[in-house]
Parts: structure tokens; sequence; C-alpha cells
């Protein structure tokens, strides 16, 4: 079958039709210990679910290894980065995103915020037994969208299939290789007293989608996860201010403690302006029902910029042209002494934003 | 986010602050010898707390977090009898957010959880029904936590059920009333409080009568007070005014929700399913004659401390807690020797630490142990 190259495998000097096979086809429903054993099941499975969808040249003949070239790399950058995430979720599919949409876009980010080019990816599921093959090419084909919107390639994998009750569903682990391009450093031990915070858009979309699609609460909410790539947003970033320090994606434990963590690292303070972070009307009012404070909720498609101040308007117009970046605002900035977050709230009063112990639980009334 | 924003104007409130700091003066107030008033609802120290309200005001009055918290006054006894139940076979136990985290003499019901209980996280006791009807073959349990504003649910999820004729769902009954409370905190001979601000939600359901005895026999004033900072501030210069005034009267500031009656319909609803209880332990504060309820006679079978033989044994608090020094407002939470070091955020002693709403905690989180860096805040906003 023909599957249009995803754009980080159009340089690979290898021809689509090399080396692809024949594919076998896998008729049960449901996922069994036997799509784990080893045998033709396991078989049928990797090829009709999983080679189907990412089949890409690097792919090759199935061997143990993805062969990459160097030279893709060199022409990108001079280092490597690396990083791996391990993606849970439940539910699997919830508004805006899935579980494959979060391990594309979660390890690409985590790629992308250090500046690095995204190329490849690997992708190892664990798969609870009993669970629709329907639902397995649904988070499949997902992850080939968001890999092609990413730019990138999921060239390797592996399958395991566990009794029930020994996973929750699909559990899917992603690590992720790209190019740093030279010149480029940049590290929390970068930001600077004077740096401004800023931020691509409204934020905890994704913890509050989560937290309204698991239906524990029986509310219903219009907020979508934020769920995107941000390589994006953080080239143009760089290009518009490329003395820009450090660059940190806002995921679990939300804005504050991102922040947080850039305070520790640095022991400078940093002072957020409650009225310039952006939030969505119904996320207010959904944190205001439960009691939530959406500085902790999770974001899957926003960071946290630290920008020297002569360079912040210029990033700000660059990322309120990238699609995801249209909400971009200067939040706060880095103070001197300190070493904690303080807001200045809306109300007139400033407030201490500290780490969070544990998940936020609502309110009784 | 309109009908709150509205509530959260700055201009307003540097206004109402710089009327509040002539009371202040007008009364001889000093940081010495501040005016010291009680809010008796957790919310209100959590929005006390969450807007920086402290900052507004001069160092003249002193805020005592009064004891409405239920989840922060839950004894350890009540969450041991919690996971006695979970931890049972074939149960479902179903319980608001934030009592999750309390610890009893044996752990708190997120350990539990953690050990194989089924323990479910709902909103509402309407949710734990649905829970109920959707696995007829296991029991539900809900744990009725609150003062009255949570009353009328439960009571009413109660009704339904009965009406519905499902019998696989009961409730662990912890509701408390505020008023016993109050009044015992009066009696303390320790106390100096100068007036209250009153809870705004549990007075939507039993008014603002039965406040009077404060006013009447204590001589305090009390303005029933909103949740959002202007309400507060609102209230707090009411009370003030009546300081200033020589007046000792129950004032409504949230008569946009709150009617003087209350709610009479949640009223015979929780009449008609719950009965005083003679005795009721507060952490921190001990036994409280008739500051609770149970379920009557007519709804026995939905009272999972009879379906279950739970027999409610007092377990004491550990003994380096003050959790009902700072209760009563006798102590800063700094002032307990468990304070950050004992007792934290992370590894909690007293529920006071537990939940958003209890004041170690708030203290913990936003001032306190960092206060240095509060004062750095206020300094640079003088300058």
């Amino acid at each position: 079958m023909k599957t249009a190259p995803a754009k980080g495998a159009e340089i690979v000097p290898l021809k689509a039709e090399d080396g692809l096979r024949r594919h076998g086809r896998l008729s049960a429903k449901k996922i069994t210990l036997a799509h784990g054993g080893g045998g033709s099941a396991m078989r049928d499975l990797i090829d009709d679910v999983f080679i189907s969808a990412f089949e890409n040249p690097a792919m090759g003949d199935l061997e143990d290894q993805a062969r990459l070239p160097l030279t893709q790399f060199t022409a990108s950058g001079d280092r490597l980065a690396f990083t791996t995430d391990g993606f849970v979720v439940d539910p699997l599919f919830f508004p805006g995103g899935d579980l494959g949409k979060l391990a594309v876009y979660g390890t690409v980010n985590d790629l992308a915020v250090g500046g690095a080019k995204p190329l490849y990816l690997s992708c190892a599921m664990i798969i609870e037994e009993g669970v629709e093959v329907e639902t397995l090419r649904q988070l499949v084909a997902s992850m080939k969208a968001a890999a092609a919107e990413a730019g990138v390639s999921i060239v390797t994998g592996d399958t395991k299939v566990v009794g029930k009750g020994q996973a929750d569903k699909v559990f899917i682990t992603t690590a992720g290789v790209g190019a740093i391009p030279a010149g480029l450093n940049l590290g929390v031990r970068q930001v600077q007293p004077g740096d401004v915070v800023i931020v691509n858009g409204k934020l905890g979309d994704h913890g509050a989608a989560i937290l309204a699609a698991r239906g524990d609460l029986e509310l219903e909410s219009p907020i979508h996860s934020d769920c995107r790539p941000l390589t994006g947003l953080v080239q143009a970033l760089l290009k518009a201010a490329p003395n820009t320090h450090f660059i940190r994606d806002c995921t679990r434990g939300g804005l504050a403690s991102t922040l947080n963590e850039v305070s520790d690292g640095t022991g400078f303070g940093i002072r957020l302006q409650e009225k310039a972070i952006p939030l969505r009307e119904e996320l207010r009012g959904f944190c205001e029902i439960l009691g939530l404070d959406p500085l902790y909720l999770a974001n899957e498609g926003s960071f946290a910029a630290f920008v020297p101040r002569a360079e912040a308007e210029a990033a700000l117009a660059a990322l309120r042209r990238v699609d995801g970046g249209q909400e971009a605002a200067i939040i706060g900035e880095v103070t001197t002494s300190g070493g904690r977050v303080i807001m200045d709230t809306l109300f007139g009063g400033a407030r201490i934003v500290d780490m969070l112990v544990g998940e936020q639980l609502p309110r009784i009334c | 986010m309109k009908y709150a924003d509205e509530f959260r104007d700055s201009a307003l409130a540097a206004g109402l602050a710089k009327a509040i700091a002539e009371q202040l003066d007008a009364l001889g107030a000093t940081e010495e010898t501040p005016v010291r008033i009680m809010e008796v609802c957790g919310g209100h120290t959590h929005a006390i707390f969450r807007y920086g309200l402290a900052d507004l005001l001069p160092k003249s009055i002193e805020f005592l977090h009064g004891p409405g918290c239920p989840v922060c006054v839950l004894p350890r006894s009540r969450v041991d009898d919690c996971l006695a139940i979970a931890m049972k076979p074939n149960v479902i136990f179903a319980t608001f957010g934030d009592a999750m985290r309390v610890p009893g003499s044996k752990g708190s019901l997120l350990q539990a959880k953690g050990d194989g209980a089924d323990v479910r996280m709902v909103y509402s006791p309407l949710d734990a029904l649905t829970l109920a009807r959707r696995n007829p073959d296991k029991e539900v349990v809900f744990f009725a936590l609150g003062f009255e504003t949570t009353m009328p649910s439960t009571a009413l999820t109660v009704l339904k059920a009965r009406e519905e004729g499902i019998t696989n769902f009961s409730l662990l009954v912890n509701h408390i009333t505020i008023i016993p409370t109050l009044r015992a905190i009066l009696d303390d001979p320790e106390m100096r409080i100068d007036g209250f601000i009153g809870p705004g939600h549990v007075t939507m359901i039993i008014g603002t009568e039965p406040y009077g005895f404060i006013a009447s026999e204590y001589k305090k004033p009390l303005v029933v007070a909103g949740f959002e900072p202007l309400d507060l501030l609102q209230s707090l210069h009411m009370v003030l005014k009546q300081k200033v005034e020589q007046r000792c009267e129950i004032e409504n500031q949230y008569a946009r929700v709150v009617p003087n009656t209350g709610n009479a319909v949640a009223r015979k609803a929780v009449e008609q399913v719950y009965e005083t209880r003679e005795h009721c332990e507060w952490r921190g504060l001990g036994d409280i004659e008739q500051s609770g309820v149970q379920f009557n006679a007519a709804f026995a079978a939905y009272d999972a401390e009879k379906k279950f033989a739970i027999h409610n044994a007092s377990v004491p608090d550990p003994a380096e807690c003050r959790c009902g020094d700072v209760l009563k407002g006798l102590a800063k939470p700094w002032q307990c020797p468990a304070f950050g070091k004992a007792c934290t955020p992370e590894i909690p002693l007293g529920a006071l630490m537990v939940s958003s709403e209890g004041s170690c905690a708030a203290y913990y989180q936003y001032s306190a142990v960092h206060n240095e860096a509060l004062e750095e805040a206020r300094n640079a906003k003088a300058s």
C-alpha cells in the first residue's frame, strides 16, 4: 500500500518501495494474549495494524533496529537531542485528542522546546488483553496523522500484550531523536533576571478536557485539549528572538510547576501578572465550579519561554502569526531575588504560587 | 467571567480597603492590639489567601480562621470508619475529592485506593446513587460529609433511592452543624474574638435567625458573607461599622444569594431524613454535644453505620498537633510544633494541612514558611 511519506522521511535515501513486505491480515476483533506470543497472530497484528500505517523506508525489512543516515542529522545541527516519555491516559479518546496523538506530540514537544528539529520516533505499546482491534487502529491512525503533522517518522517499535487487569487498555512509550542547530544552547541556567516569561496560548485546556471526559464528575464542558506539536511555534520564536534563554512545555503540573522548576533551578524569583495569563472563559468557569486552580492544570500544546526583554515584542509578533500562537502573551518576568513564584492577583493582592503536592482534588462545597 | 469578575474589581477593592483602614484607626486598633475577626467558613479562608486579601489590609486587623471546613474537622476515627467500609469486598466507596487525602490512624482513602479498595471521587451524592444503579451487584457507600450546606443534597438522594427502591446504596453520615460549635468557641475562656464573618452557604439553608444568640448573648457582630473578595471586604467593613457604631447585630451582606429565612424546602428534606446526634467528634475540638445529625429510624436501611456494623470509636489526635488551637484561633499554624516539620502537605498529620480550605495548608502554601518572599512581595508593591 502507498502512504504519503512523512516530512521527516523525505530525505532518507531509500526508495519507498524498497524492502517492504507483503502484509499479513488481522481478522480478530479483540486482542488476546496470542497477539503477543511471537507467532503468526502477533505478526498479523504488527503487519496489519502497525506496519500498514507507519510503513516507511527507514523500517526496511523489519530488522531489529531502524537504520538512520547520519547525514540527515549533521545537515540539521551538531548535536543529537534524544528523549523518551511514557503515555497513559484515561479515557483513551477525549475532546481534542487521544492517547496516540499525545504519544507523538509529547515526545516531539520535548525535543522541540530544546530547539531541536524532531526527526524520528520509536513507539512501544503495551496492550491489555481484550482491547478492541478497532481501538488500536484508531490510535495508530491518529499517531500516523500526528507524525505527519509534526514532520517526524515512526521508524521502530515494539508490541507487548499483557493479561486482563495488568494494564489499563493501552500504554504507549515513544522515544524521539532530533538535531539541535549549531550555536543554539537553550537551558535553564541561561535564564537571567529581567527575562520576560512568554506563553504561546491559553492554558489549562488539556487538564480540564481530560477531567471532564473522565465522566466521574458528570459535567459537560465544551473545552478541548490543546494537544498540538510545538515545533513550528518554537522555530518561529527562535527566529524572531534568537537570544531566547530557555523554553519548557507546561505539561503535568501546569504552568505553576514549570515556573517553580525554573525558580528552583536558578534561584531567581518569577513575578507573574494574573491579568496577563490567557485563560478561556469556559475554563475559568469550569475551575470555579470545581475549586481547581488553572495554573496547575496540564497542557499538551503550551510552553513558557524565557526571552530577553529587548526581543520580547518581536517574539510575541512572530508567535501570533503561527497557528497555536495567536493568544501568545507576556505573563511575567524573572526577578533577582526571592527564589519564589509570586503572582500579583487580579484583585490587587499578591500571593505565592507554589508547587502542587499531588493531584488537584475538587472541593466539597 | 460574568457574575464573578464584577466582584473582583481591584479599584473597588482599594476603596474598600482604605475605608476599612480608617475604621480600624477609629477603633484604635494597632498591630500589637489588632481587631480580631473570625471567618467561620473554610471557603472564606481559601478566598482570603487566594486573592491575597491580607496584602490590601493594615496589620491592625487579624483574621482567625474558624472551624467551618468540614474536611478539616474530620476526626481520625471517622476516616478509620471510611477505610473499614472501603476495604470490604464488593464495596464501592464514593466520596467528595478533598476527603480522600485526610489521614486517619491507619492511613487515608487515597492510600486505601492504592491498596486495592474501590474508592471513587464524585461531585454530588446523586452521582453515587448513579453508581449504585449501574452496579446492582455491588454495595455503594457514599461518605456524606459537610455542614448544612450539603445535608439537603444527601437527604434528597436518600429520598430518591427509597423512591426507586434501590437497596445496594447507603450513606456513612458525618454531617455536622455549625451553631453548637460556634457556641463552644465563644464559651472558651481563652477566646478573644471581636466579630464574625458568617458562612454564606450554610446560611443559605439555615437562614440568619440561628445566629441571633451571638449578638444578643455574646455581644459580637456577625455579617453573613459571600465568597468573592469584594464580598469579604464589604462584610469586613460592615462588621467594623457595627464596632464603630457600638452595635451588635446579625447582618447579611450576601443577600443576592442568601435569604434571611434560608431555604425551608431544603430544611424540610433534612428533617425528614435526619435527627440530631447526641455526640459528635470534631478533629482538634473534641466532642461537641448535638453538633451533628444521623439517620432517623425510618431511614435506618440507608445507614452505612448499621449496614456495616460500624462503631465509631474515638481515636486521639496526634499528641504534637495543635489543630484545636488553630481551629479556635488561639494559635497561628506556624506556632504548632509539627507545622512544616512532621506535618506538611506531602505528609499531613492534621486535616488542616490537607484541604485547600485548611488554614495550615493555606499558610504553608502561600506564606508562613515562605514568609520572607511574601514580605518581599509586599515591599515591592509599596515601593
